[in-house]
């Protein structure tokens, strides 16, 4: 009641999608707002701060998401995750590195 | 995609002798080797993968379940398999609880996108707490097999 819902479209850009590290990262930014979180691909939507829920969107490089947030801090909350997401999870490029693929 | 187009039935473990986190990783991709679906010379590469992939966060990913996984050039298709440890095991997991439920994926590198959908898949299958704890307390993998293909069948999912 009187809590700003927020909503913001990001696209998904890193080179392996949204797989389990990624997600994990996504739910633990999540975690540390107040505001509720979801994240809707078009197809469905799904609580941003459960692991399940986000892996369950199979979100691949290219596709488009919608972030929601529902709280006091929603436009905080909308900042960072967004900002998770269309910088490529950092620690992605990790990953790349070890596996010595491109 | 379905369990079945990844999960090697011959694989399936019911009863993992593993007690810790690098030993079930082991057991799981023998088992594959076994089924021949992955090839013996690169056993203990891809085991070391594996490791060094939870190195960089535990696959552990809640409700008693994980997906250890890692990419590797020596499969053309993905492959995996299930193996449960009655008593669970210590695996870092995000919410800190110990793994019964394991799901051991092995991937072609270049195929970011099947990947993806196996994740899907078993997380999706895995809300549902009735798959999960029939999972779990399955007997044998003939039984693992049966709850795999009932999901598959849409049988858990509403």
């Amino acid at each position: 009641m009187g809590e700003p819902s927020l909503t913001r479209r990001v696209t998904v850009v890193n080179t392996q999608g949204l797989h389990a590290r990624p997600a994990d990262l996504f739910v633990r930014v999540a975690n540390r707002f107040a505001a509720r979180i979801e994240v809707a691909n078009g197809r469905e939507c799904v609580d941003g701060k459960s692991i399940l829920g986000i892996l369950t969107l199979a979100a691949e490089q290219g596709t488009q998401l919608v972030l929601g947030a529902t709280g006091h801090d929603a436009h905080d909350a909308l900042d960072a995750l967004a900002r998770l997401i269309e910088q490529g999870f950092v620690t992605d490029e990790a990953e790349h590195a070890t596996e010595g693929t491109g | 995609m379905k369990f079945a187009d990844f999960v090697c039935l011959q694989a399936i473990r019911s009863h993992l002798e593993a007690d810790d986190k690098e030993s079930v990783i082991r057991e799981m991709v023998a088992a594959l080797v076994e089924a021949r679906k992955l090839p013996e010379a690169e056993h203990e590469s891809i085991v070391k993968a594996i490791i060094k992939r939870e190195e960089l966060g535990s696959t552990g990913i809640g409700k008693g379940v994980a997906v250890p996984h890692t990419k590797h050039p020596s499969v053309e298709k993905l492959v995996g398999t299930v193996g449960i440890s009655v008593d669970g095991v210590d695996f870092n997991s995000l919410d800190g609880e110990k793994v019964q439920l394991f799901f051991l994926l092995v991937s072609p590198p270049d195929r970011p996108g099947d990947h993806l959908r196996a994740l899907e898949n078993i997380s999706r299958q895995l809300r549902d707490d009735t798959f999960c704890k029939f999972l779990k307390q399955a007997r044998g993998s003939e039984e693992i097999h049966q709850l795999l293909e009932e999901a598959d069948n849409n049988q858990f999912v509403s």
